[in-house]
């Protein structure tokens, strides 16, 4: 069956618990896990042909073009991990059915379970790096729920976000290298980044590259620094401890290393930090596991060291070494998850994991209690168990390295070191628990635990045994092949055997275990040197740092963001000159090289009276009235300025829309107080002076300089076709309506949808209406002046003949649809001025909203007209006609599209005035006499 | 003709920066348009200064203007006006919901001391 369904499966199998939690607990464990039993069974059907090594793909393409597809693939490596994910994960479906207590929600803890189920086996499983990223973060999600799912302890819930924190922030890491590799390579696919392995190492991103994903897969896997998460996460129920913190989570560090390792080792660098990394690890795990009295703690620091171990056997310049490191991945999940059940058995049998108070049990479990202890000397590395195996491999590696140079010597002296006190740990384990005398006050009197609990210790005990006497017939194949993913080739000759003479790494096993002995022995005097220090909790340290971090963030945004907008702007400001200021200052000479015109009479009037009329505006700013008919003096000018430097269309354009701004300000203010008050201290007028002239001066130099250096422009292009492509000899419409015609219908788009989000807010406005004027005098009872009603009448006529005649020379001549629509709009605002809203409402029944519809519908429609005639949407047409009387005349579809431009000005504009204007004659307030 | 046409772009920022600045939104829309009338000037600078060029194709004229700052312009002036009538509609609409016209939607508290000195 295909690949996809391998991760799938359990995906939906997410469900199946919450809805059969009903059904009872035993329902529920066999619903749960009928899909992964499934997905295992697809593994093991495509076992055969991997083993025998063939990779398996499978994808279902997303996105092509941006490389993004559901890709799959099933190598040695991915086998290996998977089945321990499926088996060990079934197992823990086993174990969890009696661990729970029957207060404890079932049905949430195994759809969290088989979640974090789904998002391992899409690591193992992933051919696409960005794919693999996000079922990395699943992980962290899903182990951030499990962790914390006693919710209501302190301990969990700072637990979790500690673990969350971590291992979040090392996703994050991953992430940008992850992109730096696709950056490097040029693809995400596995298969290609896989067989890229010099282009990455000799790209000048490698350190990056390196640094970034060690960063994801330590803090991922516990190694030193981050190792303090591992510890604090045993706040979880102890069947995902068994899971995610022996077997799985903790092992997608590792994953990430053993699939990255044919591309990222092989330098100096990688076996510098990561064999450091772990020995140091190894190392802090094995020491301070000795000193744990909590049992789930014990077995937490020497996860710490075991992974520790793992990682300095993939830091070393061996080959053999990466075998090694893929055999003790699957020795320590064997017998890490079955000391974490066993732990579990232990604390939900006695109600206590307090090694101080558990003493003895040995009488009251002796099945549980033989079960615990080879799984535990097989963590110590006695023989015969596969716990020695691995280790034997490991200290024969380390002898046979040079990764620190003539130091290397140092790593095999360490490494039983470590071996030394993992042994000690080990057999604190066996006899604290079991032995050495009495149970003192548990809360409950121990026994053994139901039958089906003790099955998963039992399998995975029978493994350790059965991979420790007959390793080559039990896992010979599956650690081939693995080992042969992960090298990405042959695998160096190695015998799996029990007995490899009387040499030197048989030696440093005896010295370790019996160095176990004497210093478990003599456990005490370490316990008072320990003692010496001062115990720091991670959490609080965490917790402060935490909390310091978040003070910090809080009290710069109190800084930055302290609900003033005026604040804001002026962030804002000073941020646009820091950034325009730098560059401008480099640049040499403000004149450029382009000649300059003369500056002429009418010229400097005009600028002096923009300038006066700009400068009067801010004065008298807070006499809204006034500073209003100096805006519209200021407005004038531009357009002047416009028509003297050879832009018609612009000053034409200019002055229409500044009759109908002046308007909609003037009847905007008489809904708004008529002053403003004097509010702003001295101290900040003068700050927003300073801050204002200096981006006006910045402005104004960035303009001189512009204009005075010579340049090539596009629009040669533009005016060459304009006549013989677009059919027009105004370059400005035909560029607006034809060449850039689908970003003018973006623009009409705004337009008409700015105009109904006006109209939308002065429905059903609240008003002030004030009565009279600033100063108490009632309104004009001579509402529409005779001359002026008599005047616009007739202009209207003409101001219509006008438009028409402007938009039809449009594409000729100066003009064109948003220049007569906005001279339209005028001529008719002007007779509301004049008469009034009911006398127009009367007279001319136009809805403005199906206006702007129908001129955006025109617009669409001749676009896509083109499409008829098997063109890109808005290729125009034009051809010339002869009539008899007229003449020859043009017809071009560029101008039906220029009817849609102008229906949709005039609709825009008429819906917002005519509707602000409605407000103010509609229900106008008047005085009675009285009042009066 | 360089150097006025720069100053007057300079000053319209100028003005419409201190303008924006202020608390209250008449003010900030009045500004606004002033500032718009400044990024029209500058965009359209950006197509060089010419007296004497032609606008429009004809048989003879032999130097034209650059048509493409003017058609950006263009339609940067009529979106202009519907951002600068939303503006002040959203500034009428405020005052009838919240009671004020200052642009937080609240008048500055009576303890901060940069505003009651100055409360006539």
């Amino acid at each position: 069956m295909n690949l996809i369904w391998v991760p799938l499966l359990p995906l939906l199998g997410t469900l199946v618990p919450l809805l059969t939690e009903r059904g009872g607990r035993t329902l529920c464990a066999w619903a749960t896990a009928l899909l992964p039993a499934l997905s295992l069974m697809i593994i093991l059907s495509h076992a055969p042909s991997v083993l025998s090594g063939a990779t398996l793909k499978s994808a279902l393409p997303w996105i092509p073009a941006l490389d993004l597809e559901l890709a799959f693939r099933l190598d040695g490596l991915g086998l290996l991990f998977s089945l321990l994910i499926l088996g060990i994960g079934l197992l823990v479906i086993l174990y969890a059915r009696y661990y729970l207590s029957p207060k404890d929600s079932m049905g949430r803890f195994y759809c969290y379970l088989i979640l974090f189920m789904t998002a391992m086996l899409g690591i193992v499983l992933s051919n696409n790096l960005i794919q693999l990223w996000v079922f990395w973060e699943l992980t962290s999600i899903s182990s951030f729920l499990l962790i914390s799912f006693w919710s209501d302890k302190r301990e969990a819930r700072r637990g979790a976000r500690m673990a969350l924190t971590v291992t979040g922030a090392g996703g994050m890491a991953l992430l940008a290298g992850i992109l730096l590799i696709g950056n490097v390579v040029g693809s995400y696919s596995l298969d290609q980044v896989l067989a890229s392995t010099i282009q990455i190492r000799e790209s000048g991103y490698y350190p990056a590259i390196l640094v970034l994903m060690l960063l994801g897969a330590f803090t991922k896997s516990a190694q030193f620094p981050f190792h303090f998460w591992l510890p604090h996460a045993m706040a979880a129920p102890t069947p995902v401890s068994a899971y995610l913190h022996s077997a799985t989570m903790v092992k997608a560090g590792i994953f990430l290393l053993a699939r990255f390792y044919p591309v990222l080792s092989g330098t100096d660098m990688w076996f510098l930090i990561v064999s450091l990394t772990g020995l140091t690890t190894l190392l802090l795990g094995a020491y301070f596991a000795l000193f744990k009295h909590d049992l789930k703690g014990l077995l937490a620091y020497s996860t710490i060291s075991h992974l520790g171990l793992i990682t300095l056997l993939l830091g070393m310049d061996t080959k053999l070494a990466a075998v090694a490191a893929v055999f003790h991945i699957i020795n320590h999940a064997t017998f890490k998850a079955s000391l974490f059940m066993a732990a579990g058995i232990i604390d939900h049998e006695s109600g206590s994991r307090d090694m101080r108070k558990l003493n003895g049990l040995w009488k009251y479990m002796p099945y549980t209690a033989t079960l615990a202890m080879v799984a535990a000397s097989s963590m110590a590395g006695v023989p015969l168990l596969n716990g020695f195996l691995s280790k034997e491999m490991f200290f024969s590696e380390t002898l046979h390295q040079s990764t620190l140079g003539s130091l290397s010597w140092i790593v095999p002296v360490l490494a039983t070191c470590g071996g030394v006190f993992s042994v000690a740990y080990s057999l604190r384990f066996i006899h604290d628990v079991f032995f050495n005398g009495e149970p003192i006050d548990l809360p409950r009197t121990p026994h053994e635990p139901p039958r089906y609990m003790k099955l998963p210790v039992e399998i995975l005990v029978a493994l350790c045994l059965l991979v420790g006497i007959l390793p080559g017939y039990v896992i010979g194949d599956l650690l081939n092949s693995a080992s042969s993913a992960v090298l990405q080739g042959l695998v160096p000759s190695y015998s799996l055997a029990i007995w490899h003479g009387l040499n030197l790494p048989l030696a440093m096993s005896t010295v370790a275990l019996i160095g176990g002995l004497l210093i478990y022995y003599n456990r005490r005097v370490l316990f008072q040197f320990q003692a010496q220090f001062p115990e720091k909790d991670a959490k609080e340290v965490f917790e402060s740092l935490m909390q310091s971090i978040i003070a910090g963030c809080r009290w710069l945004n109190e800084r930055l963001e302290n609900g003033s907008l005026q604040r804001y702007l002026m962030l804002m400001l000073l941020l646009t000159i820091a950034l325009t200021a730098a560059p401008m200052m480099s640049l040499n000479q403000t004149t450029g090289s382009r000649p300059q015109l003369p500056a002429d009479g009418v010229t400097i009037t005009g600028a002096a009276l923009l300038i006066l009329g700009a400068l009067a505006t801010v004065i008298w700013h807070r006499k809204r009235m006034i500073a209003l008919l100096t805006l519209s003096i200021v407005g004038l000018i531009v357009s002047v300025t416009f028509a003297r430097f050879s832009a018609p269309d612009l000053a034409l354009t200019q002055l229409s829309v500044e009759v109908v701004t002046i308007i909609l300000l003037m009847l905007a203010l008489f809904f708004l107080p008529q002053r403003t008050p004097k509010e702003s201290s001295p101290h900040q007028m003068m700050r927003d002076l300073a801050l204002s002239a200096a981006v006006g001066g910045v402005v104004g130099t960035l303009c001189y300089a512009l204009m005075t250096r010579p340049f090539h422009s596009i629009s040669e292009f533009f005016l060459a076709n304009s006549k013989t492509g677009g059919g027009g000899t105004n370059v400005v419409n035909v560029i607006l309506v034809d060449f850039r015609g689908f970003d003018t219908l973006g623009e009409i788009t705004v337009l008409g949808i700015a105009a109904l989000g006006i109209f939308k807010l002065i429905n059903r406005m609240r008003l002030f209406m004030p009565a009279g004027d600033e100063r108490g005098r009632p309104w004009s009872d001579d509402r529409y002046p005779m001359i002026l009603a008599v005047v616009s009448q007739l202009l209207l006529p003409l101001a219509l003949l006008v438009s028409v005649y402007i938009f039809l020379r449009g594409h000729n001549m100066p003009g064109g649809g948003f220049i007569a629509g906005l001279i339209t709009s005028v001529a008719i605002i002007q007779q509301y001025v004049a008469h009034g809203v009911d006398f127009i409402k009367d007279r001319l029944k136009l809805n403005y909203q199906w206006l702007i519809g129908s001129g955006l519908l025109i617009a669409m429609m001749t676009g896509l007209g083109s499409w008829v005639a098997g063109r890109p949407f808005l290729t125009s047409w034009f051809d010339h006609f002869h009539l008899p009387l007229i003449g020859d005349f043009e017809l071009a579809s560029a101008m039906l599209f220029d009817l849609g431009v102008y229906l949709t000005v005039i609709g825009a504009t008429l819906l917002i005035l005519a509707n602000l204007g409605k407000l103010t004659t509609a229900e106008r307030p008047v005085l009675t006499k009285e009042e009066l | 003709m360089e150097m006025t046409y720069a100053l007057c772009v300079g000053i319209l920022t100028t003005c419409g920066i201190f303008l924006a600045l202020r608390g209250r939104t008449f003010p900030v829309v009045v500004g606004l348009t002033l500032l718009s009338y400044a990024v029209n000037l500058f965009l359209f600078a950006s197509g060089r200064l010419n007296v004497e060029d032609a606008a429009v194709l004809m048989d003879e004229a032999t130097q034209y203007t650059d048509p493409l700052p003017q058609a950006l312009v263009l339609t940067a002036i009529v979106i202009g006006f519907a951002m600068t009538a939303f503006a002040v509609i959203l500034a009428m609409r405020a005052r009838a919901d919240l009671g004020n016209d200052h642009v937080d939607g609240r008048l500055p508290s009576i303890t901060d001391e940069s505003s009651n000195k100055e409360r006539p």
